[in-house]
């Protein structure tokens, strides 16, 4: 039934990273080691910051904060992460379950409403589509952020402060249009055969969403996925807004009011930062070729 | 349409009385509108909920006073943009972001370029490079500014970048906390860079294989063998596109500012940092000013829609939509 390529390059009709060959563009030899002296010295700079992290977080505090620079910890301090998750301060394992729950949520949400709506918009004849369609794209216009004050007062009224749900609805919803309009443009293109096939096997509306569209739109819907997720782990500003309880704090709410505290303790920290970061490492080395399809679509958003 | 005329669509469950059944299924259109409206309904009714009607409240707040209360408790025109306008703060926070545009915008669009340009050129470990290059975008702005605050740029002898300049006999400096010079600006656009670099070139690298071969080939046939050449009159030009969107989205970016400047500047006595979206975190959160908070709101809304705007007639929208 796969009607599209698994490969997620492919996904985005027109877009495709991989190499094409350019044999008869020779380059000189000299060029080439130029080339790579560049790559490798900016990669070893863009890769400083991980190794800090690695560094500080094992290292004790007086090894930290010495004058004379250490490279590495004499002795890897792994009772930092029990110091961590010990801290009364900070609820480190509460902000990573809040964060678990709310990208997930947000996540799964905005793949739903978008595709369902996309479907709709894109295979089902109403003279609402246009208007609706409109009514979506206009809210990719308005930049997230602007709105938060609004959206804050909104939550308020729902008495949704300091819940997840607080968290969860309003961003879900704001970064739906773009979802929608990705998801549309390629229900466009699918194959009307098989949509009719489908119907002639007896599958209603919903019968050829859940059971033709969903199965058959993997690749792009993991790519808008993954950048959502990415966005709601990260995101910042909205949680420290709803999230005044601690209890409803995020991990990135969690390690700023870090910063923020009396005494810092520098290696504990910066554990809570690798703890912040390792899933989406995961994440990002498991899934990077759907996010690259995204993100290189996006500059066609414009 | 052949929707309508497709008879061996059962419903999934029976109904309760024969004739709602053979109703319904003699009423194509109406069961064709329940099904849009069902699948369009939750996106829809969220936009309403969560998007629409919170910019309209937003809008009635902006000329009432709402002091502490998220209700309008009286009429005053349009007194809170007047009040926000003229407010020394919010100017300068406008000022702030003017000074971040004019680096991080034509940083990131050189570089992100550069690196496009580099990593396409290389033929061997270029995944590797382009992931490199491109991890940083999975991590937080919080984690990051927590690396460059504490860690990078900490002011003391033991942070990496004075370390290093150290090695060369130069005295630590102390990078956030001295208004004179402003070493603050550096910690910033670093930080910045390191974050969104990768992005923009995973979009440039779209871009450059969007250019056709054939025009390299003849550039070659007709004795063009430099590099600066090819890049000047082919690859550039053709990169059009893809350049107006980077730097949209660059600009509403820099716009948008506030996780770093937050969690580096917060708490380092100095105020002059303090991009429009903080400044109406501080309006609204901290002084509890609906009424002026989403004024502000509305003058930042109003000032990116004319940015895009005119950048789009700068570079010419027209070409960039096609």
């Amino acid at each position: 039934m796969n009607v599209h390529s698994k490969h997620p390059d492919s996904i985005f009709t027109g877009i495709s990273l991989k190499r094409r060959s350019r044999k008869h563009l020779r380059s000189h030899p000299i060029q080439t080691a130029f080339i790579y002296i560049g790559l490798t010295l900016c990669a070893l700079l863009f890769l400083i910051p991980f190794y800090i992290i690695v560094r500080n977080a094992l290292m004790t505090q007086l090894e930290v904060t010495s004058f004379d620079w250490h490279w590495w910890a004499k002795e890897p301090q792994w009772d930092n992460l029990n110091m961590l998750f010990n801290d009364l301060m900070a609820p480190m394992g509460s902000g990573l379950l809040n964060s678990a729950i709310i990208a997930t949520l947000t996540t799964i949400g905005q793949i739903l409403f978008a595709s369902m709506a996309a479907y709709a918009l894109a295979r089902i004849p109403s003279r609402w589509s246009q208007p609706i369609f409109f009514l979506v794209l206009l809210t990719m216009m308005v930049p997230a952020a602007v709105t938060f004050i609004p959206q804050y007062i909104i939550v308020s009224e729902l008495g949704w402060v300091s819940t997840l749900q607080g968290i969860i609805v309003p961003q879900l919803f704001s970064s739906c249009g773009f979802a929608c309009f990705l998801f549309r443009q390629f229900y466009l293109n699918f194959p009307r055969d098989l949509e009719d096939a489908g119907r002639i096997d007896g599958l209603g509306y919903f019968g050829i969403y859940w059971r033709l569209l969903l199965p058959n739109s993997i690749p792009i819907l993991t790519a808008v996925g993954v950048i959502s997720f990415i966005g709601s782990w990260n995101s910042f500003l909205w949680p420290l807004v709803v999230g005044q309880d601690p209890s409803s704090w995020t991990v990135q709410v969690v390690l700023s009011t870090f910063i923020t505290a009396q005494t810092i303790n520098i290696p504990e920290l910066f554990m809570g930062v690798a703890v912040a970061i390792v899933p989406l490492v995961i994440l990002f080395f498991f899934l990077q070729r759907y996010i690259v399809a995204g993100v290189a679509r996006s500059g066609i958003k414009g | 349409m052949s929707v309508s005329t497709s008879k061996t669509v059962q419903e999934t469950r029976p109904a309760a009385r024969p004739t709602v059944l053979s109703f319904w299924r003699r009423a194509p259109r109406l069961r064709r509108s329940a099904a849009f409206w069902t699948l369009v309904g939750p996106l829809v009714l969220g936009l309403l909920v969560f998007v629409y009607i919170p910019i309209l409240w937003g809008l009635v707040l902006s000329v009432s006073r709402a002091q502490s209360t998220i209700f309008p408790t009286a009429f005053v025109g349009l007194a809170n943009y007047r009040a926000m306008l003229l407010d020394p703060e919010f100017q300068q926070s406008l000022v702030t972001f003017f000074i971040f545009a004019l680096f991080i915008v034509p940083l990131t669009f050189v570089l992100a370029l550069g690196l496009a340009l580099l990593v396409n050129s290389a033929h061997f470990l270029r995944g590797f490079f382009r992931s490199v290059f491109f991890l940083p975008t999975a991590v937080s702005y919080v984690a990051a500014s927590i690396i460059w605050r504490l860690s990078l740029f900490n002011g003391l002898p033991f942070g990496l970048v004075n370390m290093v300049i150290g090695l060369f006999g130069a005295a630590p400096i102390s990078w956030l906390s001295s208004p004179n010079p402003p070493w603050y600006w550096l910690v910033l656009v670093t930080v910045r860079l390191w974050l969104q670099l990768g992005f923009y070139m995973i979009i440039f690298l779209a871009g450059l294989q969007e250019i056709p071969q054939a025009l390299y080939e003849a550039a070659q046939v007709d004795g063009v063998s430099s590099g600066w050449k090819r890049f000047r009159h082919i690859t550039f030009p053709l990169l059009r596109n893809t350049s107006i969107a980077c730097l949209i989205l660059l600009l509403i970016a820099a716009f948008q500012a506030f996780d770093e400047f937050y969690n580096i500047m917060s708490g380092t006595g100095i105020i002059t940092t303090r991009t429009p979206l903080w400044y109406l975190y501080v309006v609204g959160f901290n002084s509890q000013d609906f009424g002026r908070g989403d004024a502000g709101s509305f003058i930042l809304t109003a000032i990116i829609v004319l940015f895009t705007l005119l950048q789009g007639r700068l570079f010419g929208f027209g070409r960039s939509l096609e």
